[in-house]
């Protein structure tokens, strides 16, 4: 319980079971370094009986939206999201890969048609494990890396 | 169920669309035959924007129009239009379906027939969208096959020259996943069908053989799909020469061929195939050309409504 001690939140967002080296991606995704006023904290290659080796991102006073959970199951496909409140874990949920990526992801084809006219980006999921999306429009397909550089 | 439908990607078509499509277009072929002029879109009008432009997809689309007795308004480059002014694709859409009843659309863009079905309330039919699809290509490539060989199931079909860009075989292979065929990709070491295309036809069980050796496989094949071999995609000009020259056809090589082979290319071409190939009972590529108008009355007729 240390690392609950030093870090502890009275409300806000823990974001668990992050892949060591993917939590300062996930800040930066959730523009979580813009935060507005409430501490954010870092918790950096953790010793974790899951997964080896974790990062955890904890939020003060912030909660998240769906698109920003379907952002962080794009970075982060193991994070479980908590939501605390009063010091205590309120509610816990894992995040999910959602079958279609809507809005938040922009497609890597300089050509397509959603980088040069109004659209909402759509792409379709074809592999969760590895990663890997159908653009709508144009029909290309991203894989993790790029998926990770357009977010 | 096809009234109102859009034609983007050959993805959006199962087997038994396709079929429909190739059925109608039989239909359509044979009456046209017996009665000439046809009426079916008498006082429909067809929009043709071609923001790219094309000679023989344009022009059999129009040609196509015309039979079913509808009429055609349009453009043929983006130049001569408000685009140029910057208008947004989507307010072109908009304003030319107030005046048309389906819509044609060829953009250098991937995924603009997509965006322009999303905004328009009538059919809008993919003419080619930049390197991604052009869907009626290949329709009409399936419905030479069939309309010659009475059948698609069976056959042992030859894809030849860039199979790594080409956007023409990688359609046509998707589309033939839903036949019994056995596909021979034959390009040299440079231009091979991408891994995972080749892999997602295996999946869907293709039988595929590789090869960059088109003579030893001649005798083989039914069908030979010709494409063209860019001169862009080689590091260089020598390296280029050397593998143009060995994937020309010329009735030399055919000698080996099966009698009923037949050899087929989307056109235009510059020298895969050479002419006095034409006069052979090999050549189809003009019967190809042909398909076309029919293909594409059939799709107009089925997403205007007017045939069933
Ligand atoms: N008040 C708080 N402030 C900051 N972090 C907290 C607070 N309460 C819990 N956490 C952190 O949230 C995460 C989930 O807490 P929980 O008590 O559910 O742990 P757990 O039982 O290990 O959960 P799991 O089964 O998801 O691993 C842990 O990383 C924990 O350190
Ligand atoms: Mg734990
Ligand atoms: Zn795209």
């Amino acid at each position: 319980m240390s690392e609950l001690k030093v870090t502890a939140i009275k409300e806000g967002t823990v974001i668990d079971h992050i892949p060591a080296g993917k939590g300062l991606k996930v800040i930066q995704i959730l523009k979580l370094d813009k935060l507005n006023g409430g501490a954010l904290l870092l918790a950096a290659n953790v010793h974790s009986k899951k997964l080896g080796k974790k990062d955890i991102v904890k939020i003060e006073g912030r909660f998240l939206s769906e698109e920003e959970v379907n952002k962080i199951a794009l970075i982060a496909p193991s994070a479980t999201v908590n939501i605390v409140r009063e010091y205590k874990v309120a509610e816990k949920f894992q995040v999910e890969i959602p079958s279609e990526i809507v809005g938040i992801l922009r497609c890597a084809n300089p050509n397509c048609v959603s980088n040069h006219e109004y659209t909402t980006p759509k792409f379709y999921v074809i592999s969760k494990e590895p990663l890997k999306v159908r653009c709508h429009y144009c029909e290309r397909t991203m894989e993790e890396k790029e998926i990770l550089a357009n977010l | 169920m096809w009234k109102g439908r859009d034609v983007i990607s050959i993805r959006d078509f199962k087997k038994e669309d396709i079929e429909h499509v190739l059925k109608t277009a039989e239909r359509l072929e044979r009456e046209l035959k017996d009665e000439g002029a046809l009426k079916y879109a008498g006082g429909k009008i067809l929009a043709t924007l071609f923001f790219e432009p094309s000679t023989r997809t344009r022009l059999s689309f129009e040609s196509a129009m015309h039979r079913l007795g509808g009429s055609v308004i349009g453009f043929s480059e983006a130049s001569s239009t408000s685009v140029k002014k910057g208008e947004s694709l989507r307010d072109t859409i908009k304003t030319v379906e107030q005046y048309s009843d389906v819509i044609v659309i060829r953009h250098p863009e991937e995924g603009a027939a997509r965006l322009a079905a999303e905004v328009a309330d009538i059919p809008v039919i993919n003419a080619g969208d930049g390197s991604n699809q052009h869907p009626t290509q290949t329709l009409l490539d399936l419905y030479t096959i069939k309309r010659t060989f009475g059948r698609i199931d069976g056959l042992k079909i030859g894809l030849l020259g860039d199979l790594k860009y080409g956007r023409t075989v990688h359609s046509l292979s998707e589309a033939l996943t839903h036949y019994d065929v056995e596909l021979y990709l034959i390009s040299p070491e440079l231009l091979r069908m991408p891994k995972h295309i080749v892999e997602e036809l295996r999946d869907k069980g293709v039988k595929i053989y590789e090869t960059s050796d088109l003579e030893s496989v001649i005798p083989e094949l039914d069908v030979l799909y010709a494409t063209r071999i860019q001169k862009e995609r080689f590091p260089d000009e020598q390296e280029y020469l050397k593998v143009k020259g060995s994937y020309v056809i010329t009735l030399d090589l055919l000698k080996n061929a099966k009698e009923s082979l037949k050899i087929m290319h989307p056109l235009p071409r510059v020298d895969e195939i050479h002419p006095s190939v034409d006069a052979s009972k090999h050549a189809i590529y003009f019967r190809q050309v042909f398909s076309g108008v029919p293909v594409r009355m059939a799709l107009l007729g089925l997403t205007l409504g007017v045939v069933e």
